[in-house]
């Protein structure tokens, strides 16, 4: 009998690392490439906002200016006008002018320029739920590979303390830490962080996501060390820690990467809503948050304040949310927990 | 019925999936056909396409990026192209289907008679008390002890074999000319399996059904079908009568499945032959035999696609027969 | 099966104690948090902060002011309020509560219905613009802060289209009791529900579509395909029932969080004197009483939900009924 090997095909080459393949997913996906951009762009514009209060509104978004006036279309204007609506005595400030040289979208009941205030409050609101999402998830892997990883007592006490943490409503956690923090600042032994420093947000805003973060970390985490190849490297009597090190936490860090856009999403809401209840970022600088809620007085008679801020909240966290979509789909993390509220 | 008009024919059937712009084969240009009364054994190992085969028949494949092309005639009705409309008034009364793991073909919140009714009453309009007596008549009929109270129970607290046996009961309730039993066994303990073939096999005369019974396992088909089609990665390796393939396979991948079946009787030998390598992905077919790269009998022809010829009473895609050195046929004829 | 019971309570009141001594630490252990200098102001005079301190029991250790504080709460039931002096907490909470059951129950039945109807459609025309559009509006819902959202809500219906037949109907913000009128409750109400259920719309809808297709690749939906059922009969009877499950378990947790005050910002905006916004009155003027309270009573609701969740699994899914 003949058993010559005969030309057949070679098996295709095995595929490329699990990163690159999603590279290549996600940027083939079109509406999370939108939504990047969408977030790029507004970033850019918010740390472009001392540009535009300088060069182009000539305006300076942290004083009061009641008393000015503007020009527009060869007119002097008074930034505070008597009111046009019967039912409002007083003055009003200002709408929009739609003319980026001065108060493009109007000003606000203290004379200020919405828009350069908008590209300011963005500023701080985009950074504070960046860092509060980062500083989310490095706490909820430390809690969830704890947790996940050495199960026993440590699992159970974890466990337990994030059940604890998740009964309370979300915001009224973060309320409740925000009113201690904001009406003394919060001393940790020698150090003293000042009521208006903007790290108090952060690490509020943070520590209450915990558990909805830890919770799917924790999963992926005991399905792992389950997981074929660890229990391999454990009967080969390779170190704990080297396991969880090399093992364990390549493994875990894709469901971070898609925690990151969602953990930023629902840290831009809660940030606005603790700036609107006026105890997240502090007067004179704003966020969007703040600048609702100043606008929360005029929105019968100039909406836009509200308006504008509000629907940059919207953008920015739809465009977090389609691109945490698109990295889940590019990654194939199918556990990530939902939203809470 | 004619004898000769088959229940079921099935001519160059090709289902392909589409992926990233193009049409992969995963069924390529099948034919077969099944008589009434007929169990006819479809044998392949996973991939071979034997499921989607079953599916493509049963019109249970309607993914948009799912092409389905060639002939199946069912009682003289063309099935590929039927809407699914006129499909679903086939499905389940004329055509009927069983699955491998009847742990999880049955819905879990709902009770077995609850599923069986429901079937039932899909088809004929019975009130519920008249098809619930149908459905305890047919849990008895297929061996389920104390049948009224089986009905009520959750699938979740029958043991296997129960459970496949009500799946086989649903599949009945209508009377179906056919059943397309897929992996029936595969789950389930040997001595069970054995119990759930006696009553395949016992179909056609209570029932009158045709059985296409889709396995991987040579030893099942051997106990069971009267014709044998043997797919290898999509493809018709082989066909023709159970006895006559048994006898002398024509097809080296024939001959090797057979060579995998533990003997019934005698001592087991210390190692059972297994077939070296596993077979091509859809995406890596070769164009020539798909089986020759792990061919024992592999050879310079075997780069062509060999067409399927007529070797005896069997069809055979090979072309060993063609060039004159037929298989030896088989010393071991221990089986059936 | 006692012994199960006896089990679950024990954790329930775990979570309970918990949760009590979490709120406690905060307010009277933060670094920084003293409760005296809140409530003798901030350039209190030694002597009055020392009269303060002694009169509220806050220079005993900590463990027999939380001791007195839960008796003062669940026994003797004569906590009062730190801000308005004698005013009881608990009665003020039962007035709250019907404010922010009303407004969490017509919230809930708009966002089940609707997102049941979104996630079902959706599933149904999968991978269609139907489906994507689905999926973006729920999206859109999810992104949008709900104060914000009920800003504009007041905008359109109290100011700019108020005076047109579309809205003339609106009454002031504000709540309306049921018993005094049924219809005003419900138009008072009306709006916030929607602007409340805008955000779960979207996240059940999304989950509910994520599920059903999740379970239309199961064998039982082809097994129910095989029968030659209707297509939307498989969807619905098969494949709803079966995500139902998991849906549950989610709403009995929001539902449950809506009621013991996470439905605040609705309350803020629409002037809604209910229990979200009582704590957080509370909270603004360190009212520990109160907030002690209000977080015990919403801790409370979420344990109960999660125990009636527990039952409605029992009934909905057969195995966990075994299970016990």
């Amino acid at each position: 009998m003949v058993a010559q090997s005969v030309p057949f095909p070679a098996p295709v080459a095995a595929p490329a690392g699990p990163w690159r393949a999603a590279g290549r997913v996600l940027i083939g996906n079109r509406s999370a490439m939108t939504a990047l951009m969408v977030l790029l762009l507004m970033a850019f514009s918010c740390v472009m906002a001392p540009f535009y209060a300088q060069d182009i509104a000539h305006t300076d978004p942290f004083t009061s200016n009641v008393a000015g006036s503007l020009t527009l279309n060869g007119h002097d204007v008074d930034i505070m006008q008597p009111n046009d609506n019967p039912l409002h005595l007083g003055l009003s400030p200002v709408g929009p002018t739609w003319h980026a040289s001065a108060y493009l979208l109007g000003a606000d009941s203290q004379g200020r320029d919405v828009a350069a205030r908008l590209l300011y409050g963005g500023r701080n609101s985009l950074m504070i739920s960046f860092s509060a999402a980062l500083l989310c998830i490095a706490m909820a892997a430390t809690v969830g590979v704890l947790a996940g990883f050495f199960g026993g007592i440590i699992d159970i006490i974890l466990s337990r303390l994030m059940d604890i943490m998740w009964a309370v409503p979300v915001y009224l956690f973060a309320i409740s830490l925000s009113i201690v923090t904001i009406s003394q600042g919060l001393k940790i032994g020698p150090f003293t962080i000042e009521s208006d420093n903007l790290l108090i947000p952060v690490v509020i805003i943070a520590l209450v996501y915990v558990p909805y973060a830890a919770r799917p970390i924790r999963g992926r985490v005991m399905a792992l060390r389950n997981a074929e190849f660890v229990t391999a490297a454990k009967s080969l009597g390779v170190p704990r820690w080297r396991i969880l090190l090399l093992d364990i936490l390549p493994n875990v860090s894709t469901t971070l990467v898609v925690l990151a856009p969602l953990l930023t999403a629902l840290a831009l809401l809660a940030e606005s809503a603790l700036s609107f209840l006026s105890i997240g970022v502090q007067a004179p600088a704003a966020s969007w948050g703040t600048i609702i809620q100043d606008g929360e007085g005029l929105i019968y008679t100039r909406p836009m304040v509200a308006i504008a801020p509000g629907l940059a909240i919207v953008i920015v966290v739809l465009a977090l949310n389609i691109l945490g979509d698109g990295l889940r789909d590019a990654l194939d993390v199918r556990e990530t927990s939902r939203k809470g509220t | 019925m004619r004898a000769e008009a088959p229940l079921l024919e099935v001519h160059d059937l090709s289902v392909s999936f589409r992926s990233r712009g193009r049409y992969i084969p995963i069924v390529e240009k099948v034919s077969f056909s099944v008589g009434s009364r007929e169990i006819l054994g479809i044998v392949g190992e996973s991939g071979s396409g034997k499921s989607v085969t079953a599916m493509a028949i049963m019109g249970l494949i309607d993914a948009p990026d799912v092409k389905i092309t060639g002939s199946a005639r069912f009682r003289g009705q063309e099935l590929v192209g039927l809407p699914q409309k006129a499909f679903r008034h086939l499905r389940g009364r004329d055509i009927a289907m069983i699955f491998q793991d009847p742990m999880t073909a049955f819905t879990p919140v709902y009770t077995i008679g609850w599923q069986i009714d429901e079937q039932i009453r899909a088809h004929e309009a019975l009130s519920k008390t008249g098809a619930r007596a149908r459905t305890v008549q047919l849990l008895g009929d297929m061996g389920v002890p104390d049948p009224e109270r089986t009905a009520n129970r959750y699938p979740h607290q029958l043991s296997g074999g129960l459970r496949q046996r009500a799946m086989i009961a649903m599949a009945l309730s209508c009377n179906p000319v056919m059943l397309i039993a897929d992996e029936p066994t595969t789950a389930l303990d040997v001595t069970v399996q054995a119990q759930i073939l006696d009553l395949l096999r016992n179909l056609r005369h209570n029932y009158g059904s045709s059985v296409l019974l889709i396995t991987h396992d040579m030893g099942v088909v051997a106990e069971t079908c009267d014709n044998v089609m043997v797919l290898y990665s999509g493809r018709v390796a082989e066909r023709g009568p159970g006895e006559a393939i048994f006898a002398q396979p024509a097809h080296p991948y024939t001959a090797a499945l057979l060579d995998s079946i533990p003997p019934l009787t005698g001592p087991r030998p210390a190692r059972l032959p297994s077939i070296a390598g596993s077979p091509p992905a859809p995406l890596e077919r070769p164009s020539g035999c798909a089986f020759a790269p792990r061919c024992h009998y592999a050879h310079e022809s075997c780069v062509m696609l060999p067409p399927l010829i007529s070797y005896g009473s069997q069809d055979v895609a090979c072309v060993l027969p063609v060039e004159g050195r037929p298989l030896p046929p088989r010393v071991v004829a221990d089986v059936a | 099966m006692i012994a199960a019971l006896f089990r679950r309570l024990g954790q329930t009141l775990f979570v309970l104690f918990g949760i009590s001594v979490l709120v406690f630490l905060v307010f009277f252990a933060t670094p920084g948090a003293d409760p005296t200098s809140r409530i003798a102001g901030k350039n209190a005079s030694p002597e009055t902060m020392a009269r303060v301190r002694h009169e509220y029991g806050f220079d005993r250790p900590l463990p027999v002011q939380y001791a007195t504080m839960m008796k003062k709460l669940f026994i003797t039931r004569d906590l009062a309020s730190y801000v308005d002096r004698g005013e009881l907490v608990v009665p003020e909470i039962v007035q709250a509560a019907p404010v922010t059951l009303s407004l969490a129950t017509g919230g809930a039945v708009i966002w089940v219905v609707m997102s049941v109807v979104m996630g079902t459609t959706a599933a149904a025309f999968r991978g269609t613009l139907i489906d994507r559009g689905l999926m973006i509006l729920g999206l859109i819902g999810i992104s949008i802060p709900v104060f914000w959202l009920g800003q504009v809500a007041n905008l359109i219906t109290q100011a700019r289209y108020h005076d047109t037949w579309l809205f003339s109907w609106v009454p002031g913000l504000g709540y309306i009791p049921f018993s005094e009128s049924p219809l005003g409750w419900f138009r008072a109400l009306i709006i916030p529900w929607i602007v409340l259920a805008v955000l779960f719309i979207g996240i059940y809808g999304r989950v509910l579509r994520a599920d059903l297709i999740a379970v239309s690749g199961e064998d039982f939906m082809r097994t129910a395909r095989a029968k030659g059922l209707s297509p939307a009969r498989v969807l619905l009877v098969h494949g709803l029932r079966t995500s139902m499950i998991t849906f549950v378990s989610l709403f009995g947790l929001d539902f449950a969080q809506l009621i013991g005050g996470g439905a605040l910002l609705t309350e803020v905006v629409f002037g809604l004197q209910g229990v979200g916004r009582l704590t957080y009155q509370a909270l603004s003027n360190l009212d520990l009483p109160l907030i002690m309270a209000s977080v015990m009573y919403s801790a409370v609701f979420v344990v109960l939900a999660n125990a009636v969740v527990d039952m409605v699994y029992v009934f909905l899914d057969p195995r966990v009924r075994d299970a016990r």
